[in-house]
């Protein structure tokens, strides 16, 4: 596996998207610790900022990625290697490069400003976060034959889980606010990588007012240490189906 | 040496190869000819495995394909269009395909030197134009010295210098033994390289005959007329 996953991670780091995103992840962290008078509150905002370009970029770049190496592919199957590992290698490849330019970008900073623990909650659900849309960008190609509609497929799965689901959430809770929906609410919110991490990181930071209805439910729910067990499961739920089903798929298909 | 029975294969509603059977010998060089859209390419990549057929099997040296993917070892194929990732270098894909292979037979590098690929070995593959794209397919199609030789539309791109480099090629492996596979419309540049000729249409195998036979039965000496003499007959029937 790894003969590939070499060539692959060359291949994507020379590539100046990487880099340019490893750049302005960097710029972004700098000045939201720097604008603000207290770390706390530039972890906040870095979350936001995480929260919302980390899912686009992963899930973009894979996309268009894949799209661009399948010629590449062709010739790998061509040549005794199984697919298992040539998608593998590209899973593999695509999202250490991406957690590296995240690590350079964002870790580097929040390690300089913010607090170890919570430093490290930060990292790792940045990386997490780029695992599950790196998967969830195989899942989008591997359904679509078409580049067009395969890249639309992944800006819809990006809008809906940044933007759209949380309106879905408000909706639902004003229509159905005379019931007790609060268990219903935590499974929901467990439907969106992007709700899963915010709470993740809301838990360990412990600020209840930024929590959020879900995020408050999920508290009270499972308790700080079990709702980080079971946000952090779901989350790698999230990673692991959608790339299971993709390779699934890549094994019957036609090149 | 590979044995195709009852391959059949659609796409969608579209049935692209209909109930092929074939077998293709060591020491042939068989020309896969027949218009565009035949399936031609379809079949090819079946016996690569990429194409993955709704019926039928394919044996390589009696083994089905679909057990094992180590045969893909003894074979060699060249693209019709080759694109390969745009920031590696020539030098880079070469060298990635020796890791993959790992084989511990003699490399054969005519080509290699043939085409100067030595002497651009830094150049990125996003800036070679399509000809010098085919010549580092045809390089590493042949660099493993395998058994069996799968060329989609070799000569397609190249230039007039470069196509007489590959034909020679084609020939001087074909004396060794190999079982050479070659797609083409030109098919006055196969007359003098083939010894068997596949013709397919809409996704059926026409025939399947021995270029001598083919020439003895029509009476033409030239293989471009010997088969579009069978296919007027055909239409008459």
């Amino acid at each position: 596996m790894n003969k590939i996953l070499k060539y692959v991670i060359l291949d994507i780091v020379k590539n100046k998207i990487v880099i340019i995103y490893a750049i302005i992840l960097g710029l972004f962290s700098w000045s939201s610790f720097s604008l603000e008078d207290n770390a706390s509150k530039g972890l906040l905002t870095l979350l936001n900022i995480i929260l919302l370009i980390v899912p686009m970029v992963s899930i973009l770049f894979s996309t268009i990625y894949i799209y661009n190496s399948s010629e590449f592919i062709e010739l790998l199957v061509s040549h005794p290697i199984k697919r298992k590992k040539i998608w593998w290698s590209l899973f593999l490849g695509l999202s250490l490069s991406l957690m590296i330019a995240f690590l350079i970008g964002a870790g580097l900073p929040l390690f300089l400003f913010a607090d170890l623990a919570k430093a490290t909650m930060m990292t790792l659900v940045g990386t997490l976060i780029t695992l599950v849309f790196v998967a969830i960008a195989f899942l989008s190609t591997i359904l679509s034959r078409d580049k067009a509609k395969g890249i639309g497929m992944s800006i819809l799965f990006w809008l809906f889980f940044a933007l759209l689901f949380d309106g879905l959430i408000l909706f639902l809770l004003f229509q159905f606010s005379d019931y007790p929906i609060e268990k219903m609410m935590v499974v929901i919110t467990s439907l969106n990588p992007i709700d899963l991490s915010r709470i993740l990181i809301l838990l360990e930071l412990d600020v209840s007012a930024m929590m959020g209805y879900t995020g408050a439910i999920f508290k009270d729910f499972f308790g700080t240490t079990l709702g980080l067990i079971v946000s952090f499961s779901l989350l790698l739920l999230w990673v692991l189906i959608p790339f299971g089903i993709s390779l699934k798929k890549f094994r019957k298909k036609d090149l | 040496m590979i044995e195709i029975n009852n391959l059949s294969k659609k796409f969608g509603r579209l049935q692209v190869l209909k109930n092929i059977n074939l077998n293709l010998l060591k020491g042939e060089c068989i020309a896969l000819i027949g218009p565009n859209g035949c399936g031609k390419t379809t079949l090819i990549k079946s016996i690569l495995g990429m194409v993955i057929p709704n019926e039928g099997e394919i044996l390589f040296n009696q083994n089905s394909i679909y057990q094992n993917i180590s045969y893909r070892a003894q074979i060699g194929y060249m693209p019709q269009i080759g694109r390969y990732p745009e920031n590696m270098s020539i030098g880079q894909i070469i060298d990635m395909v020796k890791e993959i292979r790992q084989s511990d037979t003699k490399l054969d590098e005519d080509l290699y030197h043939q085409f100067k690929i030595n002497q651009i070995l830094d150049k990125k593959m996003r800036t070679l134009s399509g000809g010098t794209t085919q010549k580092v397919s045809a390089t590493l199609a042949f660099l493993f010295n395998p058994s069996v030789l799968i060329l989609d539309e070799p000569t397609a791109g190249l230039d007039p210098l470069a196509s007489e480099i590959l034909k020679d090629k084609i020939i001087q492996e074909k004396k060794n033994g190999k079982l050479i596979l070659i797609t083409s419309h030109l098919l006055s540049e196969l007359d003098d390289l083939v010894s068997q000729i596949v013709f397919m249409q809409e996704g059926v195998l026409v025939f399947h005959k021995n270029v001598t036979d083919l020439k003895k039965e029509t009476g033409i000496e030239k293989l471009s007329k010997a088969i579009t003499h069978i296919l007027k007959d055909n239409r008459h029937e």
